[in-house]
């Protein structure tokens, strides 16, 4: 309907756009995230978040309420909350201290979280610390995995999942070839999960299809997979349901054989077979003068049906 | 001779042809999955650690990366490419990796009042125009909303109707449809709602679904017997239920021209009454009706002052004035009526908190 909430009245079109740009939708806009910072930060972990989503960010939150409540506020539905965690391990002697950047990373279906992974950011290169031009902001990258775990293990799968959704920027029908600059490769190896960001250098080669030649920009980074809150497979499911209207339509009455050959049926009314003529015969075809004419020259026509015939 | 040399010719074609492939050839033991359309590729080759471990890890990273992006690049030159402007464009398909939505799919409303009406009766929807020619002003103006074309808030003449009281307030009388309109309206749209979310609709003074007492139940039964075609006059009751009363006319008058002797009667009766000593007004009871409705008079005026700005509209109605704009209210437009009533039953709900 046309309102939030039961009795909420739109007052005029601009309201009623607001609203209407809030509600389910068959097809749905581009995912924005929502970057929010824990209580002790630093600025390496603002930078980090800043530089990842550089794109997509709508506001940085300073306190951490409720996650659910401000996706609500910024009509958001992925997330990404950096924080400090610092460990104290009380060894014999000695007191360590471990200061580790925490990155939780997540997504959220109808305004409840569907699935969330703490990441640990082991080593990381911002933008600034890497020299080279950058890609304009804004280019859809082209997004690779290596690694089998992102094909069998399932917290992994989920992963790929989720940095699908992050960085794959808005559905589009066509891309500009030279505009396929920007590369983000994750390799899954060793335990951990490498995030480097290329730009692509089309080099000729001779034919068509150029030659590529990477070179790095930023950001890179060193995650480790910790911690994870996924969606049971029935929430799961439930997220991917499509509404009916956007399901192809498949064409009836088309089939195809092993040779390409397209295929349909004719349906005819039912024909008398026995008034068929499959042969055309002339001769048969009735004429208007005939039959007065028969009557009076019997040779005649008979003279003409020939001559006929031969033509 | 011939046969030598086209044989050389064909074998330098094929070596050149490798060796232009070379250049974006890559070795792969399983081949990459690719999702052209969310620009994807997925590579699941097992990575040789060692191999990683020795080499150093950038360059390593790296030596990857570019393998399977040529890959990527590859499966994207095949698609379909078209000139737009000056740009090459590549037709990209739709994406194949199902990813999860951020909302639940929109679920289908049911119909409103109007809208089952309309497709009963075959009726379309017109597009208007959003501008109309005004005359009066000479130039195009908007159908509705700021600064519209036949705008009657804006007249500062309205000509009394012949029918009308000459001491009515017309531009008074205007406004106040116009309130009973909204109001109308915002019943309506709340009733299209309440259709929506239960699909069931409470008539007027049957709204309680909890706890309901013996008299609202029975009316409830009352007013759900009389609603069917025939006014309830054939439907069949329970076992021990009695026959309600009040069925029928409400009032019964004597025919013009019938029993003599009764008028006659009725005739005696009422000049006796006149000549009598006695009045037939009882002073006493009057006088104490009348100081009774003085009380509550003062009280609503206390109240509404209290509450709202407007406390005009309850000095307005005098004792026997509000008797009949009460019966007015209800029978002309009881949705409106209601509306009122709703709207000022919430602000009503306010000044309840001092």
């Amino acid at each position: 309907g046309k309102q939030g909430n039961i009795g909420e009245r739109e007052m005029n079109r601009r309201s009623k756009r607001f609203l209407e740009s809030r509600a389910p939708k068959l097809i749905e806009d581009v995912k924005t995230a929502m970057i929010m910072k824990g209580g002790n930060t630093s600025q390496t972990v603002t930078q980090a978040l800043k530089d990842i989503v550089s794109s997509n960010i709508t506001r940085p939150f300073e306190d951490s309420t409720s996650l659910e409540f401000f996706s609500k506020k910024t009509d958001s539905s992925l997330f990404l909350f950096g924080s400090h965690n610092k460990k104290r391990d009380h060894m014999p002697n000695d007191v360590c201290v471990t200061v580790s950047f925490v990155l939780f990373a997540g997504r959220l279906f109808d305004f409840h979280v569907l699935d969330m992974i703490e990441l640990g950011i082991e080593k990381y290169v911002s933008l600034s610390d890497v020299k080279a031009s950058k890609c304009p902001e804004g280019t859809k990258p082209m997004l690779v995995f290596a690694g089998e775990a992102f094909d069998t293990d399932n917290e992994h799968k989920r992963l790929k999942s989720l940095l699908l959704d992050f960085f794959r920027g808005p559905t589009v029908s066509a891309v500009r070839l030279a505009g396929l600059e920007h590369v983000l490769h994750f390799t899954a190896l060793d335990g951990k999960i490498y995030m480097r960001s290329y730009r692509s250098l089309l080099k000729k080669s001779g034919c068509r299809t150029p030659r590529i030649e990477l070179e790095e920009i930023g950001p890179s980074c060193d995650l480790v997979l910790r911690r994870t809150h996924l969606a049971s497979d029935d929430l799961y499911k439930l997220a991917h349901r499509q509404p009916k209207a956007l399901k192809a339509k498949k064409k009836k009455n088309i089939s195809h054989d092993a040779f390409g050959t397209k295929f349909g049926r004719v349906h005819m009314q039912k024909q008398d077979l026995s008034k068929l003529r499959t042969r055309k015969m002339k001769g048969l075809r009735k004429r208007k003068g005939n039959v007065v004419a028969e009557e009076q020259d019997g040779q005649a026509p008979k003279v003409a049906k020939e001559a006929e015939h031969t033509e | 001779m011939a046969a030598c040399s086209v044989e050389a010719l064909l074998a330098k074609a094929e070596q050149e042809e490798a060796e232009k492939l070379k250049s974006i050839s890559v070795q792969k033991e399983l081949d990459l999955e690719f999702d052209i359309g969310n620009l994807l590729a997925c590579d699941k080759n097992r990575i040789d650690l060692r191999e990683f471990r020795e080499q150093k890890k950038e360059d390593f990273l790296r030596s990857l990366a570019r393998d399977n992006t040529q890959l990527l690049i590859n499966e994207i030159w095949k698609q379909p490419t078209e000139r737009v402007q000056e740009a090459i464009v590549v037709k990209l398909p739709d994406p194949a990796t199902p990813l999860p939505r951020e909302k639940p799919p929109p679920k289908a409303k049911p119909p409103t009042k109007w809208e089952q009406f309309a497709k009963l009766k075959g009726i379309q929807k017109k597009k208007k125009t959003n501008l109309v020619w005004d005359e009066t002003a000479k130039e195009w103006k908007r159908r509705w909303g700021y600064k519209r074309a036949k705008d009657d808030t804006k007249e500062w003449l309205i000509e009394v109707p012949e029918t009308a009281d000459p001491n009515e307030d017309q531009f008074a009388k205007r406004v106040k449809a116009k309130t009973e309109r909204v109001a109308k309206n915002e019943y309506n749209r709340l009733k299209n709602i309440a259709r929506a979310q239960k699909g069931k609709v409470p008539v007027m003074g049957l709204a309680t679904s909890t706890q309901q007492s013996k008299e609202e139940l029975s009316l409830a039964v009352s007013v759900a017997k009389t609603s069917t075609a025939s006014a309830g006059r054939f439907q069949d009751r329970l076992p021990k239920e009695k026959a309600p009363k009040n069925m029928g006319k409400k009032r019964k008058f004597e025919p013009l021209i019938g029993d003599f002797s009764n008028e006659r009667h009725k005739q005696l009766e009422l000049l006796k009454l006149m000549d009598g000593k006695k009045p037939k007004l009882d002073i006493t009871k009057a006088v104490n009706k009348q100081m009774r409705e003085e009380d509550r008079e003062e009280a609503a005026a206390k109240y509404k002052k209290r509450a709202g700005k407007k406390g005009r509209k309850g000095g307005n109605m005098s004792g026997k004035g509000k008797g009949k704009g009460g019966k007015g209210g209800k029978g002309k437009g009881g949705k409106a009526g209601g509306g009122g009533g709703g709207g000022g039953g919430k602000r009503r709900g306010k000044p309840g908190k001092h």
